[in-house]
This record gives structure tokens, C-alpha cells and sequence, in this order.
């Protein structure tokens, strides 16, 4: 219940009742968008935008910038634990 | 699935495990000290710990705590019987998100009201409540609102636009229940030792980062936003961890990606529409907690359950035997209450933590060892009465 699930918005259902049709993870239901439009992103705009769905409610864009951000910096930890693991096990190679 | 399998990559766990460990010096952890503890507020997060193993991953020198965010689970017994009686009216469809179902009355749950011919239906969506309602003129349909501020908005929304549409057999019998009063009083209870907090991802989604800076500024702990994949909860213990050691404590954002830093305009504005603080909420474990719920404006008067079948207020103490509330507050561990495993499993729940998956009881009894836990407890125990004796 508290726990979302992604879903990209295929087509506007009903502009008045904020109705939209969304795919999620291969379901395709209508879900309400009201808290994701506003003047400069009106329903029109919202067809292909990625959103958090809860309860059949689209509650939050996911913002793809912020997204890559996140996975970069995991990505550099990633690479500096190679290279630690690296400097470890040449070191262990010397030390035999 | 996009946006969830690359925060799943075991590898970059493995790195973030690293970089843990890493803090064990700049921390000034000594061997065998009292490990640091860390609270995830919100049941999600606990479920996301319980299903990827994250506890087993990380240093002996950091403890989880599991928080009282689960809404069913701290949901009271009076309420849950409320709904039962409800149910049981001939006129009502009564409607629930699933988790509800299961949850024990007095007497009994909304599963067992079904079964003995009750019309209860489990919903996906409130809405899909409302176009039941839509469909089924001639019945009352109630939908049962439970949740934090994750879902207070859908249903706000959802009572809106039945007022809109003039739809008069619709009505919501409203339980939610509000984040911050609730984390305070865990801060405020004389027992509680925690160093840190997770902070709910989806509820930070609605209100955004500036609710949770009492928890810095007043009360000096840091708090990070969290998502709810296993890199995230990982991201955020680190975090949490480097803030600690070095010696800052602020509101810092892991889930970016979902919230936004005011949080949603849209939501907040819906449920200021129609929802206002209750004086006080009754929790299941935690007892009474001032301002810790809302209930519906005068404005939706007609379409709150409450007022339209007269609901009572029902106060029932939870069964003497429950510890849920020491383990709510992390002061107990969920296997050192002393009917764990015993008199209340998943099957036949006592209290509220083990109803649902997203609570702590549960989560340790579906995943853990409960064998090797049940030594563990009656070893402490012997402690206990030796240290007594001594
Ligand atoms: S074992 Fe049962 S009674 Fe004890 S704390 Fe857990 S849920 Fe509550």
C-alpha cells in the first residue's frame, strides 16, 4: 500500500476527471494524475513521462537527471572498490 | 523493470558495504562497544531490509531499528472493530486496501467479518471504491482510508471528486495518520537511545524535506530521505554514518529521484482541503499521540463515515502480553517479546507488528532463524535472573 511502482503514462483518458491510462510493469490501468499537472506541464505534456504510481494515483515524476545522478555516484564507489581490491590483492602477491 | 533493477546491482552494494566499514575508525567504534542505532521509520523500508538481507551485510557495530511506520500495523483494535461493525451492515460494501484485511479486532478481522458473509471488498485504488459506488446505487459503499501522508492525498482526491460528481453513496471512514507528531513521540520517549534516522521516502514525497528539521536542529540527530531499493537504504545508513562521524546533523535528500524538496503542492492542497488534525490519535503499542491524525473537514461532513453512521469511539487495550510498543520504540527486539514465535505468529497474530509484512515481528519471523532466535532469547533471559540473583 505504501510502496509505489513506476509506470509510464501511454494516453490521456479523460482530461477533466484527470484520468490517464498507464503502464505498469505490463498492466495497463487508469490511474489519476492530478498531483503531477500543473500550468506548465498540462495532461497533453504528461504522455511518455515516468511517474510513481500509489493506490492508482501517479504521485511523483521521477526526475531521470536525479536518477542517473544517484546510480554515478554509486557507479564511482563501484570502481574505487575495484580499484582498493586491486591494490589489495597485488599487495598480498608481493607480501608471498 | 526501469527505474528499479539498476538499484538493485550487488555489486555496488558490495561498494557501499566497503565504504561502511570504512567509518568504523572515524566513528571511534571500540570492539565490543554498544552498537550504533539506526531507525527506519516506515515499514517499507523494513520490508526492503528483511527481503534483501541487508541487516546480515552490514558491521556487527550498527543495529537496525524498526520504526512504527507501518500504518496497519499500528492501526488500534477499537478501529479495527468499527470496521467490523460497519461491514456488517446490510446496506454497506465495505472497502480496503488488502493489508487491512487481516489485522485482529476484539472479536475479530475484516477477513473473518467476509467469511462469515459480511460484503467486504479489497481495493486496489479508493477510486476504484468510488466507481464502485458509482455501480452499486441502491448499497452505501465505505472505503476504509489508512496511511500516512503517502496515501492521505489519493483520498482526499478521491472524496473530492464524489463531491463533485454529487456522488451520495460513497463516504471514507478516515484513519489516517500524520509522520512528524509520531517520530517525535518516539524521540520523546525516555527510552529510546537512537543515533540516527531513515527517513520515509513517500511520505517526503508529499511534504517534502523541511517537516523532518526539528529532528536535526532540536533534537541533534542526523536524517536522511530514503528510497525504498536495497542501494538506497544502503546509500542512506551511509549517510546517516558519515554525517555521524562527522559530527553534523542535517535533512539530506537520498531520494532525490522521487522528492522534490517541497514536497508536492498538488497532494498538500488536496488533503488541507479536506482533512484536519485530530486533538489526539489512539496507536496500537504506542498508546495515545497528540495530533498524530486527521480527520474529515465540516465541508465533507457528508461524506465521512464517522459522521454519517455515528461511529463510536472505541478505546481497547491491546492483550497484556503484546510488547509492540518496546519493539516499536527499538527498546526490545522484535524476538525478545516474550510470545514471539509462540502464542503470536503471522498465522495467529497478537499484535499488530506481526499482521503485516511491512511489520517488524513479521518481517523477522518469515525471514529470520527462528530457532537460533529462541535460543538467543532464552539465553538472555538466564542472564537476566543471574544478574538479578547476583
Ligand atoms: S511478537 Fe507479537 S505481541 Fe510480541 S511484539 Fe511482536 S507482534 Fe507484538
Amino acid at each position: 500500500m505504501c510502496l509505489g511502482i513506476p509506470g509510464q503514462i501511454i494516453e490521456i483518458i479523460d482530461e477533466k476527471l484527470m484520468q490517464a491510462k498507464v503502464d505498469v510493469a505490463g498492466i495497463k490501468r487508469p490511474v489519476n494524475i492530478e498531483c503531477i499537472v500543473d500550468e506548465q506541464h498540462p495532461p497533453q505534456k504528461c504522455i511518455g513521462d515516468w511517474v510513481l504510481v500509489h493506490v492508482g494515483f501517479a504521485m511523483s515524476r521521477i526526475d531521470a537527471d536525479e536518477a542517473q545522478r544517484t546510480l554515478d555516484l554509486l557507479q564511482e564507489l563501484e570502481e574505487y572498490q575495484e580499484e582498493v581490491e586491486a591494490i589489495k590483492s597485488s599487495q598480498k602477491e608481493l607480501e608471498t | 523493470m526501469k527505474y528499479v533493477d539498476e538499484f538493485r546491482d550487488p555489486a555496488k552494494a558490495k561498494a557501499l558495504i566497503s565504504q561502511i566499514n570504512g567509518l568504523k575508525e572515524k566513528l571511534g567504534i571500540k570492539d565490543g562497544a554498544m552498537p550504533i542505532q539506526l531507525m527506519e521509520f516506515c515499514g517499507g523500508h523494513t520490508h526492503t531490509i528483511f527481503r534483501y538481507g541487508i541487516e546480515p551485510m552490514l558491521p556487527d557495530w550498527v543495529e537496525m531499528i524498526h520504526g512504527p511506520g507501518c500504518p496497519v500495523c499500528v492501526l488500534p483494535m477499537g478501529r479495527v472493530d468499527n470496521c467490523v461493525e460497519l461491514a456488517e451492515r446490510p446496506e454497506v460494501i465495505f472497502t480496503t486496501f488488502g493489508d487491512a484485511m487481516r489485522v485482529p479486532g476484539s472479536k475479530k478481522s475484516l477477513l473473518q467479518a467476509k467469511a462469515d458473509g459480511a460484503d467486504v471488498r479489497m481495493t486496489y485504488s479508493p477510486m476504484d471504491a468510488l466507481e464502485l459506488a458509482k455501480r452499486n446505487p441502491m448499497r452505501e459503499v465505505i472505503f476504509f482510508g489508512l496511511g500516512f501522508e503517502t496515501t492521505m492525498p489519493s483520498t482526499a482526491l478521491t472524496v473530492i471528486q464524489a463531491k463533485n460528481q454529487g456522488i451520495k453513496n460513497f463516504s471514507l471512514f478516515c484513519n489516517h495518520i500524520t509522520t512528524v507528531p509520531t517520530i517525535k513521540a518516539v524521540l520523546d520517549s525516555p527510552d529510546m537511545r537512537i543515533d540516527g534516522f531513515l527517513a520515509p521516502g513517500h511520505v517526503s514525497m508529499v511534504v517534502g524535506e523541511r517537516p523532518f528539521d526539528f529532528i536535526a536542529d532540536v533534537y541533534h540527530k542526523p536524517i536522511v530521505i530514503t528510497g525504498f531499493e536495497p542501494l538506497d537504504i544502503l546509500q542512506s545508513i551511509w549517510m546517516v554514518l558519515s554525517q555521524l562521524a562527522e559530527k553534523r546533523c542535517t535533512v539530506e535528500n537520498q531520494y532525490a529521484r522521487i522528492v522534490p524538496p517541497n514536497g508536492n503542492p498538488a497532494a498538500l492542497n488536496a488533503m488541507a482541503k479536506v482533512f484536519e488534525l485530530r486533538e489526539f490519535f489512539e496507536w496500537r503499542g504506542l498508546g495515545s499521540i497528540d495530533h498524530s491524525g486527521v480527520k474529515m473537514r465540516e465541508e465533507y461532513q457528508d461524506f465521512d463515515a464517522e459522521v454519517k453512521f455515528a461511529v463510536p469511539l472505541l478505546k481497547i487495550a491491546d492483550p497484556k502480553s503484546c510488547q509492540c510498543g518496546e519493539v516499536v520504540k527499538g527498546v526490545l527486539r522484535p524476538w525478545e517479546c516474550k510470545i514471539f514465535g509462540g502464542a503470536c505468529t503471522p498465522e495467529t497474530p497478537m499484535g499488530a507488528l506481526m499482521v503485516s509484512s511491512e511489520g517488524a515481528c513479521a518481517a523477522y519471523y518469515s525471514f529470520g532463524d527462528i530457532p537460533q532466535l529462541l535460543a538467543k532469547r532464552e539465553q538472555q533471559i538466564k542472564i537476566n535472573i543471574k544478574d538479578k540473583s547476583a
